[in-house]
């Protein structure tokens, strides 16, 4: 058994413990919000936090969350109304949408510990985050808002 | 009091209880008119599912929760890409734990050809094997892992054959997927003889991987009857339904297919979302138990097709002043193994080889090449993109020969008065917008004295050069299929006076549910708060056409503003007698849906029903509340005979600005600035559409820059994920994007309020930074030569095309220097 807290609620997981952390939150604690997309840490649909910071869910074992606290999009806040949530509403930033709650979950772990980043640190910090559509102007956009709140 | 139907219209506390509501609890609380017109076309509204976007409750495929004892399904893919399937032996497959059911080809009680248009894709191979990726068979088990498993304990033997993978060598061969269309306008010949200069190159320009970031997923459920729920992120529900229901062998009123929302489509889902369906449609109802498919990442980009694959020739006549007096264009589109959509692919490809420009007299020539990799499909320009190409680079290159710079050769080259009919016989409206357009961006770009510092920078630069390019885009909106141009939607309001809409387009992330509530907003006078959008469901709205060529809102919109009018002509025939009575009646003249009430009369006369209070009493007296809406586009149609006609019901316009900076030694570049300026007639929505024209514009550069697709010599495709196939990422956005729409033109032609289709133009806006690149080349042999530059345009092909002219100048210079 592996035990963790997730979105601050602790929770006790019998799955294999090299089973990726993605299908332990979607399959068995059916919290969907975190999305697959490549399934090898190359495209940042799976992202959320490993004790704040933001790790690629779809790599990372089960194991590994053992005694450490997640936060998944449905845990970032209750309602929907933490800054970066709130910023990419105002500037119509999701398209489709399906990579939005990853982009989130590294945008958040940046402003976390960068208040104030420059465009070039929120390149550097979400380079490994794909989306599609090309939301890429706005999400920028959307973490400097963020940033003044 | 939620239900109207045991009240009684005479009773005191029935009025008062729709009075109350109308006046202060529920939405219809919201009678001031600024509120209401948040809702209307023109103005930026958030995407319907924002919030949900954000906060991870909007559900994508593999979202839904399925019983515990659903199945999950592998697939058993060919190893490799010709060959006869000489032995598939799959008993320890089916023993494999785990393994609920096994299935191939014989198994499937129905059709076993599901081509979209025309025949020749196999839901599993027989014996004939045609790509490497191609479904051999299907496994469903108890959980994911055990499915994967077991597919891999087959025995699969093949007699290995000799792949064709080279397009210009099969259609050399004439081995074509469909046959070769012709255009044809004027004598070509006698233009090209007649030309003071004539000019011929070739290029190839490559494909693309759509890689959605939400892979191929379907959901199916058995139903109570013979009949399957399909739950599909899917480009086009009905074929869906049209092909589950055939290979089933089953009425397609047995199929329903639903469709909430893609996590990206980009065509890639149009026609090959339908096998996944299919298959698990089979399982489905062989077991009887709820069935998923989710394609693993690297197999959803073996097993499908990409943007297709082009060689493009031209031999182009022109006068001293570069105008373009005709020749002749062949463009060949490397269709795979089946014909798919490729026939109006590679037509399309066709109708756009003139991009912005007259032709004059000209033949136009497409071949759909057979090879064998995945049937190339759908994606975003459908072949238009790739057919600008070869025009595009004859501006460039005639702007060498005459010395001009690129621009004043594009800008001579314009459609104008007097040359503007197409060679396929359209005449281009909206020249006016056209040529306005691209002087306004030539102004707000600065684009004259950019280009004289940047010839200035590359005089003093030996290595490091800049580029700059401006590139127009004419495109034109309609299916040319001309049975897709019509669209349904299903329009009901409830006696709370709430709206709810359903239509046949599907919902990609451009923000079609969103444009289509405004549209039923603006026309019920409502606040966008009270029209709610439910998911594509076959059963709601049937025989729809797939959300592509641009045209989901243009159709949709229309067939709901239908309903909206046919509806509103009810309630107003209704209220003109029901409502003051006493006194004569209503005037129906000028009767209008406003604010959230209806309105007749004017000044003293004027009388105000809130809308509530209008559906109720409706509802009372027994009037229907709920529309179906109809559109079918007018005046167009294209004979294949006579390669002539109107196939386009209008063009939408745009061009782009880039600027690029050239390692010449390294071959590695960046864009350092995008100016855009884009028409979309009247905006529906200028938040939409501004980000349609960004991802658009991204899209194609990342399109003829750095996504390169790869396969072996055996035709396996190597780039198979992220991490060798390199799409647009943070650090490749310009730094400075600059991005207008186009203001004052609304479209010519009726279409939904004036606006314009938004969804595949801004895509071919990205060939600005490729006539960038090859405009910094040039700077190399001082603008003597543009260099041929095949796309994607990667830092190789750059560094090579920069040694390509060194080694040529090198040459010259030898050759010059030599002794008598």
């Amino acid at each position: 058994m592996t035990a963790f807290t997730i979105n601050g609620r602790t929770v006790d997981v019998s799955a294999a413990p090299n089973t990726p952390l993605l299908w332990v939150i979607r399959d068995e604690l059916k919290l969907t919000g975190t999305k697959f997309g490549c399934g090898v840490a190359q495209c940042g649909a799976c992202t959320l936090h490993v004790d704040g910071e933001p790790v690629r869910a779809c790599v990372f074992p089960l194991a590994g969350a053992e005694g450490r606290s997640i936060t998944t999009i449905e845990g970032l806040s209750e309602d929907g109304s933490h800054p970066v949530q709130q910023a990419w509403v105002e500037l119509d930033v999701p398209q489709c949408g399906y990579c939005q709650s990853g982009q989130i979950m590294s945008a958040s772990a940046l402003l976390a510990r960068n208040p104030s980043p420059s465009d070039a640190e929120i390149d550097e910090a979400m380079r490994g985050n794909l989306c599609r559509c090309g939301t890429y102007l706005r999400i920028r956009a959307a973490i400097q808002r963020a940033s003044e709140a | 009091m939620r239900t109207l139907t045991e009240l009684s219209p005479a009773s005191a506390k029935a009025r008062a209880d729709q009075q109350g509501r109308n006046k202060g609890d529920g939405p219809l609380a919201r009678e001031t008119s600024d509120i209401a017109r948040q809702g209307a076309p023109g103005t930026t509204r958030a995407h319907e599912s924002a919030v949900k976007h954000v906060t991870g409750r909007a559900a994508y495929i593999d979202d839904l929760q399925a019983p515990a004892d659903a199945l999950h399904v592998a697939l058993g893919l060919s190893p490799v890409a010709h060959g006869r399937l000489t032995r598939l032996d799959l008993e320890k497959v089916k023993s494999a734990p785990g393994v609920v059911d096994v299935i191939t080809i014989v198994d499937v009680p129905g059709h076993t050809d599901i081509g979209p248009v025309f025949p020749g894709d196999p839901i599993f191979a027989d014996d004939e094997i045609s790509y490497v990726g191609q479904c051999l068979f299907a496994v469903a088990a108890e959980s994911h892992q055990a499915a994967r498993r077991a597919v891999t304990l087959a025995s699969v033997e093949i007699d290995e054959r000799p792949a064709s993978l080279d397009p210009v060598a099969a259609a050399e061969r004439e081995e074509f997927v469909r046959p070769t269309h012709v255009q044809q306008s004027g004598d070509w010949q006698a233009a090209l003889s007649g030309a003071a200069h004539v000019i011929e190159s070739e290029q190839f320009v490559g494909g693309q991987e759509h890689f959605y970031l939400e892979g191929q997923a379907c959901l199916v459920q058995p139903t109570e009857d013979e009949g399957v729920i399909v739950h599909t992120s899917n480009q086009h529900p009905s074929e869906t339904q049209k092909l589950v229901a055939e290979v089933l062998d089953i009425p397609f009123h047995a199929v329903t297919v639903e469709m909430r929302r893609m996590g990206g489509g980009f065509g890639g889902k149009e026609t090959q979302a339908s096998p996944w369906a299919c298959i698990a449609a089979i399982i489905a109802r062989r077991t009887g138990r709820t069935t998923r498919v989710r394609l693993p990442r690297a197999e959803d980009m073996r097993a499908t097709g990409k943007r297709h694959p082009f060689h493009n020739r031209y031999q182009l006549g022109f006068d001293a002043q570069g105008v373009l007096q005709g020749g002749d264009i062949t463009v060949i589109g490397d269709c795979g193994y089946s014909p798919d959509l490729s026939e109006a692919i590679v037509d399309r490809a066709m109708f756009h080889a003139d991009n912005a420009y007259s032709l004059g007299s000209a033949r136009v020539t497409g071949h759909r090449a057979k090879t064998h990799t995945a049937s190339n499909t759908a994606f975003r320009g459908f072949g238009g993109p790739q057919g600008m190409m070869i025009i595009e680079a004859a501006m460039d290159d005639i702007a060498r020969r005459l010395g001009q710079d690129p621009l004043t050769i594009r800008k001579r080259n314009l459609y104008r008065a007097g040359r503007d009919v197409t060679h396929y016989g359209q005449p281009v409206e909206q020249l006016g917008l056209l040529h306005d357009l691209i002087a306004q961006l030539e102004q707000s770009s600065d684009y004259w004295a950019r280009r004289e510092a940047v010839v200035a920078h590359n005089a003093r630069n030996p290595i490091i050069k800049k580029g700059l390019a401006l590139t127009p885009v004419k495109f034109g909106i309609s299916f040319t299929a001309k049975h897709l141009n019509q669209a349904g939607a299903l329009l009901h309001v409830y006696t709370d006076g709430s709206v709810m809409i359903n239509h046949g387009g599907t919902e990609m992330g451009q923000g079609l549910h969103t444009k289509v509530c405004q549209v039923v907003a603006r026309e019920l006078g409502l606040d966008l708060e009270q029209v709610r959008i439910s998911a594509t469901r076959t059963d709601k709205v049937p025989n729809t056409s797939p959300t592509a060529a641009s045209s989901g809102a243009d159709l949709n919109g229309q067939a709901a503003r239908d309903a909206c009018l046919t509806l509103k002509a009810r309630l107003f025939d209704f209220a003109a007698e029901h409502f003051g009575a006493d006194r004569g009646g209503l005037d129906r003249e000028g009767m209008r849906l406003e604010a959230g009430a209806l309105i007749a009369g004017s000044g003293e006369a004027e009388r105000r029903i809130p809308w509530g209070e209008l559906v109720q009493a409706a509802y009372l007296s027994r009037i229907s509340l709920s529309e179906k809406g109809f559109y079918s586009t007018p005046l167009i149609h294209y004979d294949r005979e006579t390669a002539k006609g109107r196939p386009f019901y209008y063009y939408a316009f745009g061009a782009a600005v880039a600027e690029v900076s050239v390692d010449t030694l390294s071959g590695e570049y960046l864009v350092d600035r995008v100016d855009i300026l884009h028409d979309v007639g009247d905006s529906l929505n200028p938040a939409i559409d501004i980000g349609q024209v960004e991802g658009g514009f991204i899209q194609g550069m990342g399109w003829l820059t750095s996504e390169e697709l790869k396969w072996n010599d055996a035709g396996r495709l190597v780039s198979d994920g992220p991490a060798t196939y390199k799409i647009p990422a943070f650090g490749d956005l310009p730094p400075v994007f600059n991005v207008e729409l186009m203001q004052g033109h609304p479209n010519s032609q009726a279409s939904i309020y004036r606006s314009k289709a938004v969804g595949e133009p801004p895509f071919m806006l990205g060939m600005a930074v490729w006539s960038a690149l090859r405009d910094a080349l040039s700077s190399l042999v001082d603008y003597r030569e543009a260099p041929r530059l095949d796309t994607p345009a990667t830092p190789e092909r750059v560094l090579m095309a920069a040694e390509a002219l060194r080694q040529r100048t090198l040459a010259s210079q030898e050759a010059h220097h030599a002794p008598a």
